[in-house]
């Protein structure tokens, strides 16, 4: 699927939830648990994107063509959001993924945990995810 | 629960209290707000607002400059705002008051003086394990350039002050014991008196960081006889940008100077410079005038309230959040002692603080989470962070019910 595809098919899934905040969290807290772990010999220094308060790992890989990421929290929310952006940005090309601009946070109502204010390292998950990318766009 | 008995105001007095505050009409989320971050800021009333207003319609100029009116009228509200901060702490002498940006200034004020003339390589300084960053950086930027010393007093298992381990660190190279009057992240109250009484022994000057303290209950200066005591005047319903660095009368003019400039003089030529006296010797620059006069609005609010009503009123919020939050089986309280001023500190068990706290702000509740920027104390613990509630004079049971009845709803969303 095409990020824009995966984009639609979460916004429709938030949807659901209508204005119920505590539902949406509930359902993002659902997808931090979901989230396939980083392998333990990932989650070094080097793949850690410090938050002020939550950290989150994330490691990537290039294989046919396309960016393959894995990464954890040790917060549930920050992590649910990490498994929204793998989600997205995961499986895809480099070129795609540097271009991608994730409106579809905005969309479900989730941009707050963008802010760079929020000491979560989600803004830090994106430019490192954009950035291994764009490593890879000559290649 | 016992709704306005006990030492808590009653609910006419709180009402007219919050109606002071014009943030209170703010809604977040949705909801109307319920401030519990109050140990990092205070909620200002309208009394401060309009005192900082009025300075800036009717009295701006600068001070001790000028001959013509409105510096003097300046320069009388300042020195007034000075002596209502020094009849607050009880000190006699308004010139032992100066006036800092903060409290952490005030520390790197005596931290750079001291470590200037008086302290020698190898000399130690004592600090608890529960300090602010800001009461241990400044000293071991020090340390490191002139070979000082950091000790540490230990926590027993209830996190409280190891009152006996400390006796035993003091030696005749202990020069200084700088101590948190309360602990921000706990809201432990340190026993001043039993360090003092050691300190003495060894002759060591003693600093006293008031942040968490002068917010929450009376402080009599000379009751305590510190050398130094600092605090801010943000966290006591003043502005941010002004604080107090006290210190006892021979300080002001043993204490070296850390930082100088103008307004500090008698007469300067290029090779020499006599200084001023008194408390304008440590304010160089045009210092934060409008802030003076907000710190001074402040105290008298405080006080048109009383120190003694706040602090039972606090505890009492305190002791009912620990009750009831002690009930929770999924909650960890740290520093569990009944002698704390208006801070609380817990983590639900398994929970990281951070969505403990972003779940609570979608009910409209401000708490803090993270490190609250004592580190050493998180390690000591063994958590990232915690949770932190921490209480003002306008807060409620009611609040306190509402956090607790929400928080349970959090612990059912995270677990």
């Amino acid at each position: 699927m095409q990020i824009r595809e995966i984009e639609e098919e979460i916004i429709s899934e938030f949807e659901l939830f209508g204005d119920d905040w505590e539902q949406k969290y509930e359902h993002l807290i659902d997808l931090g648990k979901s989230l396939p772990l980083i392998e333990p010999g990932y989650k070094t220094d080097v793949n850690l994107i410090k938050g002020c308060q939550s950290r989150v790992w994330m490691h990537s890989d290039f294989k046919e063509g396309k960016m393959i990421f894995t990464a954890d929290s040790d917060a549930i929310i920050t992590k649910g959001m990490v498994a929204l952006l793998v989600r997205v940005l995961s499986h895809q090309e480099p070129v795609a993924i540097v271009n991608a601009r994730l409106e579809f946070i905005d969309q479900i109502g989730l941009k707050e945990h963008l802010s760079p204010t929020r000491a979560n390292g989600l803004v830090s998950m994106i430019n490192r995810m954009k950035q291994e990318a764009l490593q890879h766009l000559s290649k | 629960m016992e709704k306005g008995k006990g030492n808590t105001l009653d609910g006419p007095a709180i009402q007219r209290i919050r109606n002071d505050f014009p943030i209170f009409k703010k809604v977040i989320n949705g909801q109307s707000l319920v401030y519990f971050d109050n140990g990092a800021t205070v909620q200002k009333p309208l009394q401060v607002i309009q005192a900082i207003e009025n300075y800036y319609y009717q009295s701006n100029a600068n001070i001790h400059r000028g001959v013509h009116t409105l510096s003097r009228e300046a320069t009388e509200l300042y020195e007034t705002a000075r002596n209502t901060v020094a009849a607050h702490f009880n000190v006699a002498n308004p010139q032992q008051c100066v006036f800092t940006s903060g409290t952490t200034e005030g520390i790197n004020l005596i931290a750079g003086g001291l470590s200037k003339a008086i302290l020698r390589s190898g000399d130690e300084i004592i600090l608890t394990a529960y300090e602010h960053h800001s009461n241990i950086l400044p000293w071991q930027l020090h340390a490191q350039e002139r070979g000082l010393k950091l000790k540490v007093i230990p926590l027993k298992s209830d996190q409280s002050l190891d009152i006996a381990a400390a006796m035993t660190l003091f030696t005749d190279r202990t020069k200084v014991l700088a101590v948190a009057h309360v602990s921000n992240t706990l809201g432990l109250i340190t026993d001043l008196q039993a360090l003092f009484k050691i300190a003495q022994q060894y002759n060591v000057i003693t600093v006293v960081d008031g942040a968490q303290s002068s917010p929450h209950m009376p402080v009599n200066l000379p009751e305590l006889d510190p050398d130094f005591f600092v605090c801010s005047a943000h966290k006591m319903y003043g502005p941010t940008g002004i604080g107090l660095l006290y210190m006892k009368e021979k300080w002001l003019t043993e204490l070296p100077l850390f930082k100088t400039g103008g307004g500090t003089i008698k007469t300067v030529t290029f090779e020499h410079t006599e200084y001023a006296e008194g408390a304008l010797r440590f304010e160089p620059g045009t210092p934060h005038i409008s802030g003076a006069v907000g710190f001074a609005a402040a105290i008298d609010y405080m006080n048109s309230i009383d120190m003694s009503a706040i602090y039972k009123h606090e505890s009492e919020l305190v002791r009912y959040a620990q009750t009831r939050l002690l009930e929770l089986p999924e909650v960890e309280v740290y520093g569990q002692s009944e002698h704390k001023a208006g801070v609380i500190s817990f983590n639900v068990k398994g929970a990281h603080p951070f969505d403990v706290g972003t779940l609570l702000d979608k009910y409209g509740i401000a708490v803090r989470t993270g490190h609250h920027c004592t580190q050493p104390l998180m390690q000591l613990l063994g958590v990232q962070g915690t949770v932190r509630a921490s209480f003002a004079i306008y807060n409620t049971l009611e609040e306190v019910e509402y956090f607790i009845e929400k928080l349970k709803r959090v612990i059912t969303l995270v677990s």
